[in-house]
């Protein structure tokens, strides 16, 4: 039968970001696929070498927006790994809640992408209101929508106070109503099975195999999650990871719906357990001028600018004022990082893992970082021959890929 | 401190084969350029949520023996290696020839602390 080699991408409707697909078909059936990447590499590693090893934690955070927050704690545990700081247990907590929050907030965006992508976009538009709740609670916490810069190395630059751990509380409240409401049409309607039971199959065996990480493994049988290695505060809350069966579209927008309301759980229970005490740790070490650097000041005027008027239910508080001590924003970093480490964080999408090396100067000499889609891509290249044409989007979507994130 | 386990050339393969044997994950590679010494490449890999980090230590000019017929998951990070490195390896599954991420002009490396120039093939 006569081949055709289609282009999909660099530009199209479901992707969020540059990817091209060379797909040869015979007849509507895909027989291979081959990738070419490179439209958004930045060479974010490399700046490791011309920037301090702190302002690396707001470079990091840059290499995705959607899950900003476990980019910088994935980088600063590496650092106070190879520098031997000890966290406080109350900015371990707080790293879970906003990490988690950074979950909610991803898996609503991929939700309401992929209810659009088979032309549901009431749905779309339904996720993304709840997201936009998940959104308010990070600037209400944090000055921040998605690039929250809390994570410093030797904590968090910011505290919780009780009022506002109520008021989130509140918020999730209404948050996880409005997504259980969703869920008939997501999980249960005719179309969307249609779309998504039996498309794009991923075996346990090949999964494995092939490298799969986050839902994407979960999706196929794998009860496996970088949460359950005890990083930020997961160790005291104990972890049980979400897993579905099928390997195909379905499952992974299974994991990640009721991963969603999972995380809703580990945040309450964060909030309830969270100790009180300091939030950032003095880094010590061999520093050339022994001055102390701070890292942050005081922005508690943050609020001020907050626009009361956004929220969108009439049940929703309004979030209490941000009162925070001064001193408990500051960590004072002495030192510079000598030796190796690899640490691994569970993304949205996904195992993240990083790779440091220091020599003792303020500058890191290696920043490698492994991000979840670097990792799904070849699994994608596994899936994607056999597949109707029709299917490609969806099942391309199905590993919410983050080109950002791959290349850097 | 990381713990790594010395490798040399000959073993690449034969250690990803017996560790896709044995049920191990690989996460991924490494490229780390050491100065005049050369690169280090490390392979991490991954079982039970239990890392295992094999260090490879290479002059620079090295041509690595590639682990993507082992490993498919390989090609990626193989290809990103030789793009940003210049590191080359031998029978990678699918070879993007210096140009996963580089355009053909491109002629040097540009993660290398002292940039060399790419070989015309």
């Amino acid at each position: 039968m006569a081949r055709t080699i289609l282009p999909f991408g660099p530009q199209h409707p479901v992707l969020p970001e540059p990817l091209h697909l060379k797909l040869t078909i015979e007849d509507e059936i895909v027989v291979e696929a081959l990738p070419t990447l490179g439209y958004v590499h930045r060479g974010l590693e490399k700046l490791c070498e011309v920037r301090d090893f702190n302002q690396m934690v707001q470079i990091v955070e840059r290499v995705c927006g959607i899950c900003s927050c476990l980019h910088a704690l994935c980088y600063c545990e590496g650092i106070e790994q190879i520098m031997g700081v000890e966290v406080p247990r109350r900015a371990k907590y707080l790293r879970t809640i906003w990490g988690e929050l950074h979950r909610v907030h991803s898996h609503l965006l991929w939700l309401g992408l992929f209810a659009d992508a088979f032309g549901f976009e009431s749905l779309f538009m339904q996720f993304w209101r709840v997201r936009e709740r998940i959104m308010d609670i990070m600037e209400a916490t944090c000055g921040n929508r998605v690039v929250v810069s809390v994570n410093v190395v030797g904590g968090v630059r910011r505290d919780l106070s009780p009022e506002q751990c109520q008021w989130i509380e509140q918020q999730l409240i209404i948050s996880e109503k409005e997504i259980r409401q969703l869920q008939t049409t997501i999980l249960n309607d005719y179309t969307v099975k249609k779309r998504c039971c039996g498309k794009g199959v991923l075996t346990k065996e090949q999964a494995y195999q092939l490298g799969a990480v986050g839902p994407m493994l979960r999706g196929s049988g794998w009860a496996q999650d970088a949460r359950q290695t005890g990083y930020a505060a997961f160790g005291e809350l104990g972890f049980e990871p979400i897993v579905e069966y099928d390997g195909d579209s379905y499952a992974r927008c299974a994991v990640r719906f009721r991963e969603t309301l999972q995380s809703f759980d580990i945040v309450r229970l964060a909030i309830a357990r969270m100790p009180a005490g300091e939030t950032a740790a003095n880094v010590e070490g061999a520093n050339e001028d022994d001055t102390p650097r701070i890292i942050s000041g005081n922005r508690g005027g943050i609020m001020q600018s907050y626009n009361r008027d956004k929220h969108h239910s009439i049940t929703a508080a309004p979030p209490p004022d941000l009162d925070i001590p001064a001193g408990s924003l500051a960590a004072k970093v002495k030192g510079k990082p000598d030796g190796e480490a690899v640490t691994r964080v569970e993304q949205p999408r996904g195992e993240l893992m990083y790779y440091l090396k220091g020599v003792g100067s303020k500058n890191m000499d290696r920043v490698r970082i492994r991000t979840p889609t670097f990792a799904n891509i070849p699994p994608l290249l596994a899936i994607l021959p056999g597949c109707e044409l029709a299917d490609v989007p969806v099942i391309v979507l199905s590993i919410d890929p983050c080109i950002s994130c791959t290349e850097r | 401190m990381l713990e790594t386990i010395p490798l040399s050339l000959d073993e690449v393969v034969a250690v990803a084969k017996e560790h896709f044997d044995g049920g191990w994950r690989l996460v991924t590679m490494t490229a780390v350029d050491v100065g005049e010494a050369g690169f280090e490449i490390f392979y991490h890999y991954d079982k039970d949520l239990v890392m295992k980090h094999y260090r490879l230590s290479i002059p620079k000019e090295t041509v690595v023996p590639s682990i993507s017929p082992v490993y498919f998951a390989a090609l990626l990070v193989e290809n990103e290696s030789r793009d940003q490195f210049g590191i080359c390896f031998s029978d990678i599954v699918l070879d993007f020839g210096g140009h996963l991420y580089l355009e053909a002009e491109v002629r040097a490396m540009p993660f290398c602390k002292v940039s060399v120039a790419q070989k015309q093939s």
